[in-house]
């Protein structure tokens, strides 16, 4: 069943057009990667799935319903959480208040939700009475995605992850997306790292220019020369 | 030619200046030497800067005399007193570059005392119910005057840091209009006591009219934040300042109304209760009013407390360290910033509503943008997001000029008032910049913006916003 889908979206920043005829389609349970050079609309496209940007034209549809116009405390309300680009955690909240504020919209008791983001990431729990600013960059990716999970989101959008992390790091991290995916939760990830994202996403679209360039699973875009050339590093320089 | 040469000698591990014979003037080479020393030079610019201040605060010239107003204040006792604050200044100084990290830590350790030994519930309330005891006692055996000063100047006003503490300290919205709220309470208060030219449908006690003064700050609040909390901190300020204008000009011009710069005709009458045969009315005496504005304070002090810690305080929390954050973790953005927005404002009108009820008087010329100013000063030299110091910060900056009145200290004149508080401000905000009593989360953030992690606050400078 198609969770999210984006028709003919349209984006602009004043005279920029940032976006544009994008067709994206997310199934429930699916891994989908977006990839794409900087300035390709990748993270556009997930502000607008979130609220946070606005579409000129098209529309985001989100469980059947459309989404495009809603503000975005509501759209985190009908279940997307959204780790944004750059972490953006709350540097003087600790790391248990950081998660505690990601499910603002929920009430009742969360202790079932924090016991399962820190079983996803045990060193959370060690550091939660700590500031988040005082993390490591890679503990605050984790509270990041934590802090999205708290929402109990269906879809959970992954701005870059993997961004200014050491290798290793990296790679427990996408290890742990694949974790989330296997409770059920579906994730749109925006990646520039493509060799890893594709190592683990179902589907994969790149982005060039505000436009969706290719579309296809994500092994076979991991053959594609073109792909290879362009994103993984290899061939023509 | 001097100072580029001192300048090169005193940087550490650079070679020492060519010893041999200097080209010029050998005769001020002990100049030289002597100014080639940070702390020298250091010295020299207190001294200089302070002797400034006291050509700036002494006697006027006269057309006759033009140089008096010089040699009134450079060859006096002033000149040696304001030399040695700047022999002062030079020492905290140096002191504090010689001892920065551990006079930090101290000033740290003195003023987060009473939260380290207090840690148990009971000692703690027991501490406030003394704090209480002692504001409703001291003001018995005070002077008239200071009792006229702690209603006026100080009661009012520690109202107002608490209004404006939450909009600018726990939602981290610059409000430089903050006034117009008060005038908006005033001329409430005016209008259903019936002290206006137009007349109410009923006139009121001033007691019913507290709820329908709050009521029309708190509408206004709503009203202007709901479009303008959209933008982000400068913009803010600027509609901000433009709302005050426009509301003291309204009440200059439409004098059919308001009585515009002469004030309305009648009196606003005093607070007066009548109850089960109880008659009491709150006449020209001070301590009365000094009472019932204590119980106001207390009561906006646990409300505003209990806000803090609540949900809705924690949404601000979010919303001033990082707005897109808060908007992604779920948070209605918009619906908090107005919130926080109305209720400095309806505690603005109140304050303004209390106060025309005292003075019994109000004109359009008393809410400047001067006074929005004053208070947003008295906020951040409290220390922004902490209620004792709202209530400590408008209390101390607000007593100081009536001290310096009483007391003059070397030659100190009223106009020059605004010069001294001048320099305070600017020795507080190099040396302390978080306030006097700042929370402790707002002085970390502080912390942070001063090593360039800071985020999209109206109180520090924009992020990198997409």
């Amino acid at each position: 069943m198609t969770l999210l889908r984006l028709i003919d979206l349209e984006v602009r920043y004043g005279a920029i057009r940032a976006l544009q005829d994008v067709n994206v389609d997310v199934s429930e349970g699916e891994i989908v990667a977006l990839l794409g050079a900087n300035g390709a609309g990748k993270t556009t496209t997930l502000r607008t799935i979130s609220g946070l940007a606005r579409p000129v034209k098209g529309s985001v549809q989100f469980a059947g319903r459309e989404i495009h116009r809603l503000p975005p405390h509501e759209v985190v309300g009908l279940g997307i959480g959204h780790a944004p680009e750059g972490r953006r955690i709350f540097p003087q909240m600790s790391v248990l208040e950081n998660l505690e504020m990601g499910a603002y919209r929920r009430r009742g008791d969360l202790h079932q939700d924090t016991e399962r983001v820190y079983s996803l990431f045990p060193v959370l729990k060690q550091r939660r009475r700590q500031d988040g600013g005082t993390l490591s960059g890679g503990e605050q990716q984790m509270l990041a995605i934590g802090r999205a999970l708290m929402s109990a989101p269906r879809l959970l959008l992954l701005d870059e992850p993997s961004m200014g992390l050491a290798p290793l790091v990296v790679e427990t991290i996408f290890s742990i997306i694949s974790e989330i995916r296997k409770t059920g939760t579906t994730i749109l990830l925006v990646e520039q790292n493509a060799a890893q994202a594709l190592a683990l996403a179902d589907r994969a679209y790149v982005l060039e220019n505000g436009r969706v360039v290719m579309a296809d699973k994500a092994r076979t875009l991991l053959n594609n020369e073109r792909v290879r050339a362009a994103y993984l590093g290899e061939g023509a320089a | 030619m001097t100072l580029s040469g001192a300048a090169a000698s005193t940087l550490p591990g650079a070679q020492a200046p060519p010893q041999g014979p200097v080209t010029g003037q050998p005769r001020l080479s002990w100049l030289r030497r002597l100014m080639g020393s940070e702390d020298a030079r250091r010295l020299l610019s207190c001294v200089l800067g302070l002797l400034v201040l006291a050509v700036m605060t002494g006697p006027e010239g006269s057309a006759s005399a033009p140089l008096s107003g010089f040699t009134g204040s450079l060859f006096h006792l002033r000149a040696l007193v304001f030399i040695g604050l700047g022999f002062v200044l030079w020492a905290v100084i140096t002191l504090r570059r010689r001892f920065g990290e551990r006079a930090r830590q101290a000033s740290d350790w003195v003023s987060s005392a009473p939260r380290r030994l207090v840690t148990n519930r009971q000692a703690r309330y027991g501490i406030y119910l003394a704090l209480l005891a002692f504001a409703v006692v001291y003001p018995m055996v005070l002077s008239q005057f200071w009792q006229n000063v702690l209603v006026d100047q100080i009661g009012i006003y520690v109202l107002l840091a608490l209004g404006l503490n939450v909009v600018v300290g726990y939602a981290g919205l610059l409000d430089l209009g903050y006034i117009a709220f008060y005038a908006l309470g005033a001329y409430s208060a005016a209008y259903w006591t019936g002290a206006l030219a137009v007349h109410p449908p009923i006139t009121l006690n001033p007691f019913w009219a507290i709820p329908l003064a709050i009521l029309a700050a708190m509408l206004a609040g709503v009203v202007l934040g709901a479009p303008t909390l959209r933008l982000r901190g400068d913009y803010l300020a600027i509609v901000t300042l433009g709302f005050g204008e426009i509301i003291q000009i309204v009440a200059t011009n439409l004098q059919g109304v308001t009585g515009g710069a002469s004030g309305p005709a009648s009196v606003i009458p005093h607070f007066s209760v009548h109850v089960l045969g109880v008659h009491y009315r709150w006449g020209l005496a001070d301590l009365p009013y000094y009472y019932l504005l204590l119980g106001f304070v207390v009561i906006v002090l646990v409300v505003f407390h209990s806000l803090e810690n609540s949900r809705v305080g924690r949404a601000w929390t979010a919303i001033r360290e990082d707005e897109i954050a808060a908007e992604s973790a779920g948070i209605n953005v918009l619906k908090y910033k107005v919130l926080a927005f109305s209720i400095g404002a309806s505690t603005s009108g109140f304050a303004g509503m209390l106060w025309a009820s005292q003075v019994g008087y109000i004109d359009s010329t008393l809410f400047t943008v001067q006074l929005s100013i004053l208070v947003l000063v008295l906020v951040i030299f409290g220390g922004m997001g902490s209620l004792p110091g709202a209530v400590v910060g408008a209390a101390v900056l607000q007593w100081f000029p009536w001290f310096l009145r009483v007391h003059p200290l070397f030659g100190f004149q009223q106009q020059d008032l605004f010069i001294y508080l001048g320099a305070l401000l600017i020795v507080m905000m190099i040396f302390r910049p978080e306030g006097l009593l700042p929370s402790r989360r707002r002085k970390r953030e502080i912390g942070l913006a001063e090593h360039g992690i800071g985020t999209a606050d109206a109180m520090s400078e924009p992020g990198g916003e997409p």
